[in-house]
């Protein structure tokens, strides 16, 4: 029987706490402790005086009987307390104070490590949002993205038609959902304004579970054909608009025209965007849109979709039922839907799928910056408890335990690494708001990137592990010293085996260093290479934006709105510093990643039974002056005139790819095309230059890349302006795009006050834009390069510092024995660039590895490495040089401190 | 901590509660002396024992303290049971009268049956 009186276990908890609280101050003072003994010693003194003795024998008797009151004492302050945490807090009292007698050195550390922390929080806090919580809504990892694959589009667009059948034959989906991203003319809600919506289908909210803050969703058959006109706002407009007035519900927004009634409001929260979804200020139901278009089949309407799996089913569960399905309809609609499927993929990988590679090369380079930020801590470890080895020579000769000297040095590494941390953490703060700023575009959900508890803990993690894994070594070094060699020494023990640590430590930094150097430098190179890349057309001075045109009776005719177009042109045109106008009028500006396309089939042919078999150009309908606007070279023949009208026989011009795909050598110019939009015979007039119409860099890698030009004079069949009006995509070449658009703006509002142009953006932004995800990791890598070329310079600068300071004697005695101050110089310089060319070496041939890595990542169907080989010479000699130059001056100072050593006073400062 | 200092240190604790109950609040010093007496002068408590032992049961809750005079006039920290005390004291006692009794048949004449 060990205890008669068992122990419980709730009494020991409490005391647990008890004295846990003890260590947070609420216990009693060692004054108390002494004032209660003192207490008891007085009052045993008082009986033992009454007892006869005299003052002195009462007081020796008490205390003998007693005993010791410091043993008592520090007892009683152990039980106080816990005494491991006790010893916790002595380390860190005395990691502190050893800290505070080298501000110097705790400063290098802590911001070395700040920085490497600081960068590594910030683009962690970025990958947490975009990366691992891109989706803010119930269970992402159900929601698939629905497109339908044709001959020429991988993820092209669902007819109407298509997904009612999709819906109603699929057994994976507990919801297929469809949108149509448009953007809406409001009339008659205070000045005309152009607001973003989607066409929507019933099912989209309920499937995203979405719920409204007012009001209710569509119901379920609202997005019929035919049905009532309704809409949902977002919170957005409702507070912009109507200042959040409840009683919103049942009013009447007019919309291209038509008058919709307000049944809700979707929550400012909801936020998404992928494909051509995007939160926007108005939802109308995907039955309302007016192009008769709607009920075809076969027609490509930029419809795409999304779902909800049924709970339990996969993806290629999915898959498998939605080819059977599709395959299905193709049975019944072969002109339609041969050759068409429905594509899916994971919703999160439509959203992130562009950025996610180049994140995570991102991710990589910064984790490279932290090892070097690291390395240079270790290496002031080591080259401080080589300093004070002495110290701990002593210590562990009378008798401090091993242990307990790792401990204490972790106390000090961890406490830098946590200081580090925090100072990393403001930086990650301002330096998150900083590079998001340059590129809000790039990247998805931008707006939500924050320090969030889970980018803490990770910083807290990072900075934990930095200093318990980094100060291990130098500390296990100290502490498995034979203390006898050490102090016999000097204090010059274990030089020769940590100098040659620290060596290798610096060629590793600056292997590291010139790999993220050469990444850094490519993606410069490829940027420079793309801003120089010709998009086949003049993006300078061309300013692009849209406009609204109401109808009006008097432009129900044809002619009725070519007047109203004439007039139109007219009065842009005459707005000062304008020199050209096209309108675009089924959109399709180069660049902005919108597309419009010509089904057509050659003369020698037989018309092809469905349209999918048909050949497919991208389509431009213009006006006469877009070649003067864009500066497009035109190569053979003639371009349109205001003499192509609607009665004289249609003519379409061609671009060099389409003549080459098409005719080959022939001369295509006198050739004749069927065209389907409307039916009708084309002759060829004339061959322009190919337009990079999908992206500066990744053009080629799409596969309908002929185009085609109508002009808008001769009308495409649809006659005048429809009743809901038109909006169109209008170019225009000016002396000033980036100023002249108010200007435009109220020309166009003074020709009608209803007509709104909106959205203008510059071609130089609209290619700033398409190139931001690049020039984001340009910007990033760049910075981590700098970063990382700074620390290993900072490494070297330090281990050369370190060597110089510890040879001063040797130097001296060379310097006495007739060396002179250039031999020294050299000696320490030619010491540096050895470690430095090494490093070089090593790094030269990791970098080779690590760029063609590099080279396979992609950027929207495009290498992150563009116009340069991964080896690039320029590149890496480049690099090398700075890498040398940078090296050698870091070597340099160090090397003149050597060189200028007064021999005599360093031999007798021994 | 060895075997005999927990059993001592169980038993001073129930002495202690036991001193406290019999009279009431008490300093330190007070409950020595009573334990020295009760024990008709064959313990004696230092410093070193009674105070680690008062601090952990006031630490497991079983005695609270507060500071006041004591007869003659000095401050003193004075002791007194609570209610968790005194629920823990009517344990133990029992604990330790079976503890004991069954110790004591093994020292008592042979009644065996």
């Amino acid at each position: 029987m060990r205890r008669l009186i068992p122990h419980s276990p709730t009494r020991n908890l409490r005391a647990f706490w008890i004295r846990l609280l003890g260590l947070l101050g609420a216990r009693r003072s060692h004054h108390e402790i002494a004032a209660e003994l003192d207490s008891h010693l007085q009052m045993h003194i008082d009986d033992n005086l009454r007892a006869g003795m005299t003052q002195k024998e009462a007081r020796r008797q008490a205390l003998i009987q007693l005993g010791g009151m410091e043993q008592t004492q520090q007892t009683l302050r152990e039980r106080n307390t816990l005494p491991w945490a006790e010893t916790l807090a002595q380390d860190l009292r005395f990691a502190v104070r050893q800290l505070r007698k080298s501000p110097g050195f705790a400063a290098v550390v802590i911001t070395t490590l700040a920085l490497g922390i600081g960068v590594n929080t910030a683009l962690f806090s970025i990958v947490n949002t975009v990366l691992l919580h891109p989706i803010a809504l119930p269970r992402p990892a159900e929601l698939v993205a629905v497109d339908a694959s044709k001959p020429n589009f991988e993820r092209g667009s669902i007819s109407y038609p298509n997904f009612r059948d999709w819906q109603r034959d699929n057994r994976s989906f507990s919801a297929l959902a469809v949108f149509r991203h448009h953007g809406f003319l409001l009339t008659g809600t205070g000045e005309s304004e152009r607001l973003h919506g989607e066409y929507v289908s019933s099912s989209l909210f309920p499937l995203l579970e979405v719920k409204p803050v007012l009001g209710r969703l569509f119901a379920p058959d609202e997005d019929e054909i035919g049905r009532g006109p309704v809409v949902l706002i977002g919170q957005g407009l409702w507070a912009r608009k109507f200042g959040s007035d409840p009683r919103i519900l049942g009013r009447t927004l007019t919309l291209d025209g038509g008058n919709y009634s307000i049944v809700g409001v979707i929550p400012a929260a909801f936020d998404l965007k992928f494909s051509t979804f995007a939160t926007e200020d108005i939802y109308v139901p995907i039955g309302q849109w007016p192009d008769s278009a709607l009920k075809d089949r076969g027609a490509g309407l930029g419809i795409h979709g999304v779902a909800r799996l049924k709970p339990g089913v996969t993806l290629a569960q999915a898959r498998a039922d939605m080819n059977a399905v599709s395959d299905h309809l193709a049975a019944v609609y072969p002109e339609d839907d041969h050759g068409l499927r429905a594509s899916l993929r994971p919703l999160r990988d439509a959203i992130v799928g562009n950025v996610q590679p180049v994140l995570l090369v991102l991710l990589a380079a910064v984790g490279f910056v932290l090892l070097i930020a690291c390395v240079n801590v270790a290496n002031l470890l080591l080259a401080r408890s080589n300093a004070r080895a002495q110290e701990f020579a002593v210590r562990l000769a009378l008798g401090a335990s091993r242990k307990r000297i790792v401990r204490q040095l972790l106390t000090e590494s961890t406490l830098l690494a946590l200081a580090g941390g925090a100072l990393g953490l403001a930086l990650a703060a301002w330096g998150t708001g900083a590079s998001l700023k340059l590129v809000p575009a790039a990247l998805p959900r931008a707006a939500q990137i924050h320090l969030s508890p889970l980018v803490l803990c990770f910083t807290f993690l990072i900075s934990l592990a930095v200093g318990i894994f980094f100060g291990l070594f130098p500390a296990w070094r100290v502490a498995a010293q034979q203390p006898q060699n050490t102090l016999k020494e000097g204090g010059r023990g274990m030089s020769g085996a940590r100098h040659r640590a620290q060596d290798w430590l610096v060629v590793f930094e600056m292997a590291a260093a010139l790999v993220l150097l050469v990444g850094a430098g490519l993606t410069i190179r490829s940027l420079i290479a793309l801003s120089r890349a010709d998009p086949g057309f003049q993006s300078q001075g061309v300013l692009t934006f849209s406009l609204a045109v109401p109808y009006s009776p008097a432009t129900s005719t044809e002619e009725g709105a070519f007047d109203y177009l004439h007039e139109l042109d007219r009065r842009m045109d005459g707005v000062p510093g304008v020199h050209a106008v096209s309108l675009m009028a089924d959109g399709g500006v180069p660049l902005t990643g919108d597309d419009d396309e010509e089904l057509f089939w050659l003369q020698n042919e037989p018309r092809p039974s469905d349209q999918n078999d048909m050949h497919w150009a991208l389509r431009y309908i213009v006006e006469p002056d877009y070649l003067k606007v864009m500066r497009i070279p035109l190569l053979r023949g003639r371009f349109f005139t205001d003499a192509d009208l609607p009665n004289t026989p249609p003519v379409v011009v061609i671009d060099e790819d389409f003549a080459h795909q098409f005719f080959g050598d022939r001369d295509p110019v006198g050739q004749v095309l069927n065209l389907t939009d409307p039916d009708q015979k084309a002759t060829i007039v004339g061959v322009v230059g190919h337009v990079m119409q999908w992206g500066l860099d990744n053009d080629a890698g799409f596969p309908l890349r002929s185009q085609i030009y109508r002009s808008v004079t001769q009308g495409n069949g649809d006659g005048g302006i429809p009743v809901a009006g038109f909006t169109s995509d209008i170019v225009i070449r000016a002396d000033n795009p980036e100023t002249v658009f108010p200007d435009i703006r109220s020309a166009v509002r003074r020709m009608n006050a209803q007509q709104v142009a909106y959205g203008p953006k510059t071609m130089d932004q609209i290619i700033a834009d398409t190139l931001a995800a690049r020039r984001f990791s340009m910007i990033l890598l760049g910075a981590f390069a700098a970063l990382a070329l700074l620390l290993a310079t900072v490494g070297l600068y330090g281990v050369i510092s370190y060597l110089v300071g510890q040879r001063t004697q040797e130097m001296a005695i060379r310097m006495a024995l007739g060396a002179d101050r250039a031999n020294v110089l050299r000696w320490v310089l030619r010491r540096g660039a050895t470690l430095a060319g090494i490093g070089v070496g090593a790094g030269t041939i990791a970098a080779l590895l690590v760029t063609r890595l590099m080279a396979n990542i992609s950027l929207a169907k495009s290498s992150l490495i563009y116009g340069v080989r991964p080896w690039d010479p320029v590149t890496m000699f480049g690099v090398i040089v700075v890498l040398m130059v940078v090296a050698l001056a870091a070597c340099y100072v160090p090397a003149r401190r050597a060189a200028s050593v007064d021999p005599v006073r360093a031999l007798r400062s021994e | 901590m060895s075997d005999k200092t927990d059993v001592w240190q169980g038993t001073l604790a129930l002495m202690v509660l036991k001193t406290l109950e019999t009279m009431g609040p008490q300093h330190g010093y007070g409950i020595a002396r009573r334990i020295e007496q009760t024990s008709g002068d064959r313990l004696s408590l230092n410093y070193g024992t009674l105070y680690p032992a008062l601090l952990k049961l006031e630490q497991e809750g079983a005695i609270a303290s507060e500071w006041g005079m004591s007869d003659n006039n000095r401050k003193a920290k004075f002791y007194r049971l609570t209610r968790v005390g005194r629920r823990q004291l009517e344990q133990e006692t029992r604990s330790w009268e079976q503890a004991t009794a069954i110790v004591a048949r093994f020292f008592s004449p042979a009644e065996e049956t």
